[in-house]
């Protein structure tokens, strides 16, 4: 946990991306409140705070055995996992299931699709929201940004099923997107079979979906910047532009920074869902990524320990990027998730 | 200067250069364009539903229905499944947006008590979950283990707490003024008190997007039915969907006549699935961009 200066002028914007932003220093005034009572041993916080404790039962019960139970059950990727067994295995068998993955072709298809696909959604999809932040934040009539507002939104609530649905019938050979095509007198294309375009048709329905959503936090991050901000910079002879740059960017920037790393962390988890709604086997040279290989090994074939392996061997990427990804914004930036 | 009007933002005081004002006309033709083509896909969508399958298939429907029917809905409507399927997706919502609404406000209320020893702690464990989590057979072999399969316990329990719903909760919570909980004490109001009786009252905007985006999450959801349940009268309405999907485009009948037939009867589905969630969309906009903004900003 880093300790900020409370005094520090970057300290009043950090603020705003509260959201997600988990974990900060304690403001001083609860400090002072304490200072008196000195070391609360758990006996007398347990004595005073009793039903505050009782809160906490039922949700800690559901993560040690919904969230931490599964964490544990990891150990099945060393070991022999039987059917009617112990979740946990029966024996160890080392690194073999391991072993077993980094000499399989097909994982290292998938985990170079997913790299592409992870990258592809961080550099083209995150930034978006950004942009149509500020563009939103541009506008001068209410009515006509609440408007834009409600209709980018409405993706976000859709199922992943119909997202699906609706790309499938877009790409299909009588869909629009082929009488576009037709109209033009170019050749129609069977999208869904070509693996080339697998990759533009997901980052584009990932941006359909997601890009007007993602603007919330943000919005509400642009809510909190001074206007006296603005006025100053305005007397300083700077341009709307300049205000954007100067301003409004470093204004939202704890918000972006906190978004980037949680979305640097699930990088490896791309669009499971998405992948196994859309792929069909005549593309999964681009469209297999590692959660849905794990899916066919392990639920479909039933060999549990190897995409138990898979899995884990994922999981921790997705950990270490997150880690790094903080370590690196909170020397570099200043602000970080902890 | 008395004209300048209070309700624009005071950046209008001074003249626009016109290099702005040709910016905020391009800034709202693209944003119109923006909409329309978020809207294109359901438009799109409603006119296929209402469209004869010839013309469908012929690639000559868009933005307004051909050959105008409604035999498919009647069909889908009098598929016996599809209600059952339909009446599931209502029960899992409904149960499984209390469970988690319990869970996430009593956890979130918790944690956002400074006094409470071991807090940091407690809120780790939900965090960390965000970062690392057991993979899909650890899950798997879970819920078979807790005998869950083929019961709605493992579509209702399993995703009780969103750690993120959970943290804009336990951000709302901390900025609630402590007077008014200290006040309560001191007149006698337990802590079950003052949650039942003072903070679940004022807290009602935040409660309503939370159950908002718990119910939205539930009603959407497909892939723990598809997982843990086996019998199709068990199954959502997402997971009736997502079969006739694949039937018609899967491994199935990749490239066939198949996937031209079923198009219809895909849009009529589709269009009765996110039906309720289009409906209720406008009344409930406003208070889950407040909420998320009650809990998002620091005050």
């Amino acid at each position: 946990m880093t300790i900020r200066d409370p005094l520090a002028p970057e300290s009043a914007p950090s603020e705003a991306g509260g959201a997600v932003a988990v974990e900060k220093p304690p403001p001083a005034r609860t400090g002072a409140r304490r200072a008196g009572g000195g070391k609360v041993t758990w006996r007398q916080a347990l004595r005073k705070d009793w039903r505050l404790y009782t809160f906490l039962v039922l949700p800690v019960v559901f993560l040690i055995i919904f969230r931490y139970v599964p964490m544990l059950g990891n150990v099945i990727a060393f070991r022999r996992f039987r059917p009617g067994g112990s979740m946990f295995g029966d024996e160890w068998v080392g690194l073999y299931y391991i072993e077993m993955f980094i000499n399989d072709p097909t994982f290292w298809r998938v985990f170079t699709n997913t790299l592409i696909l992870g990258a592809l959604t961080l550099i083209i999809v995150f930034p978006l929201p950004v942009v149509l932040a500020l563009l939103l934040n541009e506008l001068r009539s209410r009515k006509f940004k609440r408007f834009v507002q409600t209709v980018t939104y409405l993706p976000h609530f859709m199922s992943i099923v119909i997202v699906a649905g609706i790309v499938l019938q877009l790409t299909s050979l009588n869909g629009t997107i082929n009488q576009i095509l037709g109209a033009i007198g170019a050749e129609q294309i069977s999208f869904m079979q070509e693996p080339s375009w697998f990759r533009p048709i997901y980052v584009s329905s990932e941006i359909w979906q997601t890009v007007g959503w993602g603007t919330i936090l943000y919005l509400a991050a642009l809510t909190t910047i001074d206007d006296q901000l603005y006025e100053a910079a305005r007397i300083d002879g700077a341009n709307r532009w300049r205000q954007t740059w100067h301003i409004t960017l470093p204004g939202i920037r704890p918000t972006m920074v906190v978004l980037l790393i949680l979305n640097i962390g699930t990088f490896m988890a791309v669009g499971f869902e998405k992948v196994l709604l859309l792929y069909n086997p005549l593309i999964f040279s681009t469209a297999d990524v590692i959660s849905t290989y794990l899916y066919r090994v392990g639920i479909q074939s039933g060999s549990y320990s190897y995409s138990t392996a898979i899995g884990l061997f994922e999981a921790l990427i997705g950990l270490t990027l997150v880690m790094s990804a903080n370590a690196i914004s909170r020397r570099v930036v200043g602000s970080s998730l902890w | 200067m008395p004209d300048v009007s209070a309700v624009r933002r005071s950046t209008t005081a001074i003249k626009d250069t016109r290099g702005y004002r040709a910016f905020s006309v391009v800034n709202v033709v693209v944003l119109t364009l923006i909409c329309a083509l978020t809207l294109y896909p359901f438009i799109n969508l409603v006119a296929k539903a209402f469209s004869s399958e010839g013309f469908i298939i012929a690639g000559q429907v868009n933005l307004i229905p051909r050959g105008f029917n409604i035999t498919t809905f009647t069909a889908v409507l009098s598929d016996d499944m599809f209600w059952i399927n339909y009446k599931n997706t209502v029960i899992y919502t409904v149960v499984a947006t209390a469970i988690a609404i319990a869970m996430t406000t009593t956890f979130a209320y918790a944690i956002s008590r400074k006094e409470l020893k071991g807090r940091q702690f407690f809120i780790g464990l939900a965090v960390f979950t965000m970062f690392f989590s057991g993979g899909l057979i650890p899950n798997y072999l879970l819920i078979n283990e807790l005998g869950f399969k083929n019961t709605i316990w493992a579509i209702v329990i399993p995703n009780a707490i969103s750690v993120f719903n959970l943290l804009i909760m336990k951000s709302f919570f901390e900025n609630f003024p402590t007077e008014l909980e200290e006040a309560a004490a001191i007149d006698g109001l337990s802590t079950y008190g003052v949650f039942f009786r003072i903070v679940i009252p004022l807290s009602k905007a935040v409660l309503a997007t939370m159950v908002l985006f718990y119910a939205v999450a539930f009603w959407n959801s497909w892939f723990s039915a598809f997982l843990y349940l086996d019998r199709a009268e068990l199954y959502p309405v997402t997971v009736y969907l997502r079969n006739l999907l694949a039937a018609a485009t899967g491994t199935e009948g990749l490239g066939s006549d198949g996937a031209q037939i079923a198009a219809n009867v895909q849009s009529v589905t589709m269009v009765l699935t996110v039906l309720p969630i289009i409906c209720l969309y406008p009344f409930i906009q406003k208070y889950f961009v407040s909420g998320v903004m009650l809990g998002s900003v620091k005050g």
